[in-house]
């Protein structure tokens, strides 16, 4: 079990809801993925526009926990007052606090993010903070009282994978909460490496969504995601430089 | 009356006083919507007894897809 704050999941998978090709596609990934945690933005309404479909009503809300995020701040300020409208909907007291400092590479403003993160804990939030692979950061977020870490593996979409392991090796140990890698999973594999290593969860959006099919790829980072905990609660074998033969050496019949 | 929703000057009948009345006449009664009445953020629970009136800054915001 994944255990966040109060609540409990049987899946490590957090599913992204941004830019799928339609609804039925999406909810079909959602579906096959087995997440119980969908992530949302907060943005204006077309209030000209009544009738524009939205993803919320396309599913029973109810099964899942939302995890709106603040994307779109890029100052503590801002990151409070989106975490205060997501909560307000009455549907959600977690929150994803992403900081974004950066345009290009979307990576997060740390004392933003910190900021932000003292704030809402202060409020009452479930908080779980986007952070970078920095080490330090992580730890001082951990002091906080945050709920969860979600350190990136990449820049968010890059679909990189774990571009810095040992960095996120250190986060996951010194970690007294859970670790949720965020941001840049391209493939199932990438997912699996993360939990092999002992992250806690995946949080993926862009490698689903984007993927030629993404049913599929909702299923494969699933498994990929099972594989790669199941990899590391059965703990790997040592690495060693040369070979060791896996059949007996004795009892050889020769001719 | 003028209000001044998400940014743009909107023109809604003054017999709308309360913030379910508005949302109700855009016909969002029925959707998740969270309400900000200048600076304000308003919990479900407050619209009906909270009023608007002319040249109030309002911003009606809701859940779209994103990671």
């Amino acid at each position: 079990m994944l255990n966040i704050g109060p609540y409990s999941f049987h899946s490590r998978l957090m599913l992204g809801t941004g830019k799928y090709p339609d609804f039925d596609i999406q909810k079909q990934a959602v579906d096959v993925s087995g997440t119980e945690i969908l992530t949302f933005s907060v943005r204006r309404m077309n209030i000209f526009e009544p009738s524009q479909p939205n993803f919320l009503e396309k599913i029973e809300v109810e099964k899942f926990k939302l995890l709106p995020n603040t994307a779109g701040a890029s100052t503590a300020e801002e990151a409070v007052r989106i975490a205060k409208l997501a909560k307000a909907s009455g549907l959600c007291d977690m929150i994803k606090v992403e900081v974004i400092g950066d345009a290009k590479t979307l990576l997060p403003d740390p004392v933003e993010t910190l900021k932000a993160t003292e704030e809402l804990l202060a409020e009452g939030f479930i908080v779980l903070p986007y952070t970078s692979d920095d080490v330090l950061l992580a730890k001082r977020l951990q002091d906080l009282g945050v709920h969860a870490i979600m350190p990136g593996a990449s820049p968010i979409g890059s679909g990189q994978g774990i571009i810095n392991p040992l960095n996120l090796s250190f986060i996951i140990e010194q970690a007294t909460v859970p670790v949720i890698v965020d941001a840049g999973i391209g493939t199932p594999s990438d997912a699996a490496i993360a939990m092999e290593m002992g992250a806690d969860g995946v949080l993926l959006n862009t490698a689903v969504s984007g993927a030629k099919d993404p049913v599929k790829m909702a299923q494969a980072m699933k498994l990929g995601i099972e594989a790669g905990r199941l990899g590391y609660e059965a703990g790997r074998i040592p690495k060693k430089r040369y070979a060791t033969a896996s059949s007996p050496t004795e009892g050889l019949s020769t001719v | 009356m003028k209000l001044h929703i998400n940014g743009e000057n909107v023109e809604v009948p003054s017999s709308i006083s309360s913030v379910t009345e508005l949302l109700a006449h855009f016909e969002l009664q029925d959707k998740v919507v969270i309400v900000e009445l200048n600076h304000d953020i308003l919990q479900k629970e407050n619209h009906a007894q909270t009023n608007v009136s002319d040249g109030d800054r309002i911003e009606i915001v809701h859940f779209v897809g994103g990671g």
